[in-house]
């Protein structure tokens, strides 16, 4: 079981910790598969989409985009047949809510898969689930086969006519299979290797048929919405970004873990009033978004954690990762760590990106000895962008934020290495 | 419809050869009967072992040993955990123990970032990591036959 720090408020997360996970009657006893019944009895497709288009709600994966839009393609698309896919290929570092949701409160998942699947024309869905995360690929297999039993699943879904059904893919270990479509050529059993975008996967995606793909915590609001209303969901949240959002907080905090809060809340507030302020040292920075997010400062922390205020910034919530550091952090030290990461996970298909990143790695290495030279950092910033510029999916192209958030806060220690000197004491020089 | 055919999914199939080898690893031969199997060429299919991080082609030992080495871990103090594990097994990462029970192996993101620092010995999770405790870990590990 996840912490979880004390949330008042609850859409996302409102039977977590709270139901036994394995018991579907403990969930259908909180309303469950009411949402299923309510879309199949009552609403015709087009209902379902405009609801979650009224509601607002935006992609939790990272990349926002508005989810009724991206199921009205779908539904629109003429070929058949078409796919479902739940995106639960959490691997972006810092984020653990889709494996808390999925080991929490699995049916919750299962029930958006279905709606998504008779709002936009679907009878098969797949779920993609690293495979790292075991306890949540038993729960869901546990899941599936309780749904099936009670035929929320399989044939003529509460006597509706409507099929659907859902398989469970098992990732083998890769970061840019959360890409969604690394993702499908995965699915397809291939090397994830990103794809050429357009076409988009609404018009071409698996096997190139129509494919909806919605993150974990995406379908975890298709419930409450469809059940509660979009009305009710916009009174969370700011008005470009309603609802809430699960932010995932580790660092030097006293308490690490998840919270729900409504979309706009501050740095501030979720490290004072929900992770209990800062462990031993004063704040240094934060890292938000994951490790392909920006660096945000002091002069950040008052600034709202939603997708649009940090979008005008050049800046992105991401998954909603928060990494926490205090002034004993080196920013040259974690910079070296991210890099790493991104060397390791290229996949190798763009060449800037592949080279790049061992380049980058290398530079930020030879500063770290204090073998670095002047225009290195420079050489940097030079580097990221060639590769932003020339990837095709997002690892390639978002790195640059970290790199130059580090260095727009932090350039000064960075410098020091060069002149032989870490001003931590974490690099060994 | 067009559904995935279990018996051609290569990733299931070469998941299932690592399982069933007593060394957690796929053979040369596995890969090529692999591949006849899904009718793909023999590239294709190193192709893809060699894509995913959780394959191997090279013998491991009875416990892989996966230390997360993202962000969140590597703040909360990662380099003692290597140290640990390299001076206790005597290998590197990416090595096996010389009696084939430990392979220390450096991962990505394993999104047990709240309990940091965080590994994973084959299918067991081990969180908040101290010298202390994995020294622990692997005092019972070596007593099991």
């Amino acid at each position: 079981m996840i912490k979880e720090l004390k949330s008042p408020l609850r859409v996302v997360l409102d039977n977590y910790g709270r139901i036994n996970p394995e018991s579907i009657e403990e969930y259908i006893a909180q309303d469950g598969y009411e949402a299923v019944g309510k879309v199949l009895r009552e609403m015709r497709p087009e209902q379902v989409l405009s609801e979650i288009k009224a509601s607002g709600l935006q992609g939790r994966g990272g990349a926002a985009f508005p989810t009724g839009l991206k199921w009205e393609f779908t539904a629109k698309a003429k070929a058949a047949p078409k796919y479902i896919i739940c995106n639960a290929d959490e691997g972006e570092p810092g984020t653990f809510k889709d494996r808390a949701i999925l080991e929490g409160d699995p049916h919750k998942i299962i029930e958006g898969m279905i709606i998504a699947g008779y709002a936009v024309g679907a009878h098969y869905g797949y779920i993609y689930i690293r495979g790292e995360y075991l306890l949540s690929i038993n729960r869901f297999n546990k899941a599936l086969k309780q749904a099936r039993e009670h035929r929320f699943l399989g044939e003529d879904v509460f006597g509706s006519g409507f099929n659907f059904q859902i398989e469970i893919h098992q990732g083998a270990g890769s970061y840019v299979c959360g890409e969604e479509t690394a993702l499908m050529e995965s699915l397809e059993g291939k090397r994830g290797n990103p794809r050429f975008k357009p076409p988009f996967p609404p018009s071409s995606g698996l096997w190139g048929k129509p494919t909806l793909i919605n993150n974990v915590e995406t379908l975890a609001n298709i419930a409450p919405i469809i059940l509660k209303g979009a009305d009710w969901f916009r009174i969370f949240g700011t008005k470009e970004c309603p609802g809430t959002k699960v932010y995932a907080i580790s660092g030097h905090v006293k308490e690490a873990g998840l919270i729900e809060a409504p979309m706009g809340i501050t740095l501030r507030e979720i490290i004072i009033d929900y992770a209990q302020g800062m462990r031993d040292s004063k704040f240094k920075m934060a890292q938000v978004g994951g490790t392909a997010g920006a660096i945000l400062g002091e002069d950040m922390l008052d600034v709202s954690l939603d997708y649009a205020s940090l979008g005008e910034k050049g800046l992105v919530l991401g998954s909603g990762a928060i990494l926490v550091m205090d002034e004993t952090t080196c920013a040259l030290d974690m910079l070296k760590c991210f890099l790493n990461f991104f060397k390791r996970e290229s996949c190798g298909k763009c060449i800037p990106c592949r080279v790049g990143t061992e380049k980058l790695l290398e530079l930020a290495t030879a500063i770290s000895r204090g073998e670095g030279k002047e225009d290195d950092i420079d050489l940097m910033l030079h580097t990221a962008k060639v590769v932003q510029k020339t990837s095709l999916c997002a690892l390639g192209q978002s790195l640059i934020l970290p790199i130059s958030t580090i260095l727009k806060y932090f350039r000064e220690e960075v410098t020091e290495h060069i002149k032989g000197r870490c001003p931590t004491g974490v690099c060994k020089i | 419809m067009k559904l995935r055919n279990k018996e051609k999914d290569v990733i299931a199939l070469l998941s299932k050869a690592q399982r069933e080898n007593k060394h957690n690893y796929i053979t040369e031969d596995k890969l090529k009967l692999i591949a006849q199997e899904a009718g793909l060429s023999y590239g294709e299919v190193y192709g893809v072992a060699t894509f995913y991080s959780l394959f191997s082609l090279k013998p491991r030992g009875e416990y892989v040993i996966r230390v997360c080495d993202s962000g969140p871990c590597h703040l909360m103090g990662l380099k003692s955990i290597f140290e640990v594990l390299e001076k206790e097994l005597k290998i590197k990462v990416g090595e096996t123990t010389d009696d084939g029970r430990f392979t220390l192996e450096e991962v990505s993101c394993l999104g047990i970032c709240n309990e940091a620092p965080a590994m994973m010995i084959n299918e067991k999770v081990c969180d908040n990591l101290t010298p202390q405790k994995i020294r622990e870990i692997l005092r019972e590990l070596r007593k099991k036959k």
